[in-house]
């Protein structure tokens, strides 16, 4: 199991399509993906779920991989939200 | 044979196969099931079937309108294959309800998260959800849904009402006609039918009920009839009183980017009415000389929230540019009356036509005005704007909109952004105390538009979507025709121009009236305006002038109406 968490920078949060983007990133994996935001969470998997937590500017959320490639998983999820500009590098 | 009557919404005539747009009733109850694995395979079908129909719709759509409005089947798709969806269902499904039960739930919980989230986009896949639902509950209930992107032959359809993103969809090519229950002739489907051409008939108030899919109908969007199952000598009949129209319609191409000019040598200018920037296509396919009217309303309605500034500039900058130089007149938001935004939650008024609308409430809310002004100015450079304010019903007012206008120009300017160096501003005329104070407006607009159909309603004092007072809709009225002289007249003194975008440009009795009172401009739905200018190009202003001058002089509305008939 690992867990990463982190702030969100950008001006219009997760909207749809980053959130897109991290669910494409996520199905390609085996593991069971989960984002949590207070408390609440979604599957990684499903773009419902993940824009259903309406995740804004300034908040955080941890990510929880659990499974065979979770280590692969955490850096491919990492570096997607590195790159967009999601949250700080 | 069954004769129905409507109000007759937009000319010409259409034959075909009723095709039923209606919406069936999708009854869920909540069963108790013994074979989960049965009830998880069936709900796995269902969404099976409704992927494969979505991707014809897509491909198909695609192929037709391109990829942006395939767009929104691909968000259908992603919904579709959700594991939030799935797994929520299957984890009810095993919990022993039925399947059609357990969508509804998750469809349901999942809308109420989206509906608080503060966030347009995220409110708009409400939608999604709520369509895609509706899909699969209506395979897993063996209930068949109409659905306009799958008419591939000849139909008129019939339905309630269509709302304006229903009748953009619409493929010409396949809907001949269309009829509703409700609506009038000034109603959004109706002026929307009018521009892109198609026959129909609104409020007829029972069509859904009395006519069958498949049931043959000529409909005579002219008279407001409608011919169900008719005779095959009717059918006949109809079929030679189409050809000759449509002969006629041919013989006016010619028509097509000539100048319209009255025998005498005045030149007049026949523009066209939009809603859409995808209308201008069809506007220069017939050869209008500018477009005198666009709506921005349908940039704000059907939809959850304002359109960004950005959205709307897009929007300016494509219809100026389109036009290539050619004048185009925006008006800005006219809202409220018969047309709400349910987003903006303004407090319901008794009177609305009376109330909060148009410049009215963009004067108060001018944050929302302000954003449209700067999408104006910002597109100003790409062609050429004129804006126009609607409803105006003081000099004050006037005074108020014009001053907003120059103080976001001048922000803009300061923040180095380009705007047109100069750009008409205008004023709609269709409140009678502005018609009466035109001398006044005259010196301080650049031009008027005259706006009859409310023009008509402010002055006969009569709700123009009420039916019991509809004989006071009198265009033809001279209490009208003076209110419009005066118009007119006050412009010219000051040497500016006068344009009418309201339903009497484009009617045949109204246009040599209106010659003879001196109108520059006739704004019209744009399947009118070869008509119009064929029939402009055979009056003589200077004749008109004496038939103008006679009809001011009557009484009544029939009265002027059985006089230009016999006259022209």
């Amino acid at each position: 199991m690992k867990k990463k968490s982190y702030v969100i920078i950008t001006e219009t949060g997760i909207h749809a399509r980053p959130a897109a983007g991290l669910v494409k990133v996520a199905s390609k994996f085996s593991s069971t993906i989960q984002i949590e935001k207070n408390e609440r969470k979604a599957n990684l998997k499903s773009i419902l779920g993940v824009m259903s937590l309406g995740l804004g500017k300034g908040q955080s959320f941890s990510i929880y991989i659990d499974g065979e490639d979770e280590e692969e998983v955490l850096q491919e999820l990492d570096q997607f939200l590195k790159s967009e500009g999601l949250v700080e590098i | 044979m069954t004769l129905l009557r409507g109000i007759a919404a937009s000319g010409g005539i259409a034959m075909g196969r009723a095709f039923l747009l209606v919406e069936p009733e999708l009854s869920v109850t909540k069963k108790s099931i013994l074979n989960p694995n049965n009830e998880i395979a069936r709900f796995h079908a269902a969404v099976n079937t409704v992927k494969q129909q979505l991707q014809i719709i897509r491909d198909r759509t695609e192929t037709e309108l391109g990829e942006v409005n395939a767009a929104i089947f691909d968000a259908h798709l992603l919904v579709l294959s959700d594991p939030e969806i799935i797994e929520t269902v299957e984890n009810q499904v095993n919990a022993g309800v039925n399947a059609e039960f357990a969508l509804q739930e998750t469809s349901l919980s999942l809308i109420e998260i989206f509906e608080q989230l503060d966030d347009e986009y995220l409110r708009e896949r409400v939608a999604d959800i709520k369509d895609v639902t509706k899909q699969v509950l209506a395979e897993l209930l063996h209930v068949e849904i109409p659905n306009i992107n799958l008419i591939t032959e000849e139909v008129i359809i019939i339905t309630k009402d269509l709302a304006p993103s229903e009748t953009v969809q619409l493929n010409p090519v396949f809907a001949k006609g269309f009829i509703t229950d409700l609506g009038g002739r000034t109603s959004h489907s109706a002026i929307m039918a009018r521009s892109m051409g198609i026959p129909a008939i609104v409020g007829t108030t029972t069509a859904t009920k009395i006519v069958q899919n498949g049931d043959f109908i000529i409909l005579n969007g002219d008279s407001g009839e409608i011919f169900i199952n008719p005779t095959q000598e009717l059918i006949d009949h109809y079929k030679e009183k189409k050809a000759k129209f449509e002969v006629q319609m041919k013989a006016l191409e010619r028509l097509k980017n000539k100048p319209t000019i009255t025998v005498d040598g005045i030149r007049i200018e026949i523009a066209a009415n939009i809603g859409t920037p995808q209308e201008v296509m069809q506007v220069l396919e017939n050869g209008a000389e500018g477009i005198g009217l666009y709506r921005t309303e349908f940039l704000y309605m059907e939809r959850d929230s304002l359109p960004t500034e950005e959205e709307q500039f897009e929007a300016y900058k494509t219809v100026l540019e389109k036009m290539e130089g050619k004048p185009v007149v925006i008006r800005t938001l006219d809202i409220g009356g018969d047309k709400q935004l349910p987003y903006l939650h303004l407090p319901e008024e008794l009177n609305p036509f009376l109330g909060l609308r148009a410049i009215r409430l963009c004067l108060q809310q001018q944050d929302l005005f302000r954003t449209q002004l700067r999408a104006l100015l910002r597109a100003s450079c790409f062609g050429n704007l004129k804006i126009m304010f609607p409803m105006i019903a003081t000099i004050e007012e006037f005074r108020e909109a014009k001053q907003l206008l120059l103080e976001e120009k001048k922000k803009l300017q300061e923040h180095g952004i380009p705007v047109a160096g100069t750009f008409e501003i205008g004023i709609m005329v269709e409140i009678p105390s502005t018609a009466i104070l035109a001398n006044q407006f005259a010196k301080e607009v650049d031009f008027f538009s005259i706006g009859t159909n409310d023009l008509i309603q402010y002055t006969f004092a009569a709700d123009r979507m009420n039916e019991h007072v509809s004989y006071l809709y009198q265009p033809y009225n001279p209490a009208i025709l003076r209110l419009i002289k005066m118009v007119i007249d006050a412009a010219h003194v000051q040497g500016k121009w006068v344009g009418m975008c309201g339903e009497m440009a484009g009617d045949a009795i109204a246009i040599p009236l209106l010659i003879g009172l001196g109108l520059d401009e006739f704004s019209m739905s744009v399947s009118s305006t070869l008509k119009a200018r064929d029939q402009i190009n055979q009056l003589k202003q200077s004749e008109m002038k004496e038939l103008a001058k006679i009809a001011l002089s009557m009484e009544s509305s029939e009265q002027v109406m059985h006089y230009v008939l016999n006259e022209i």
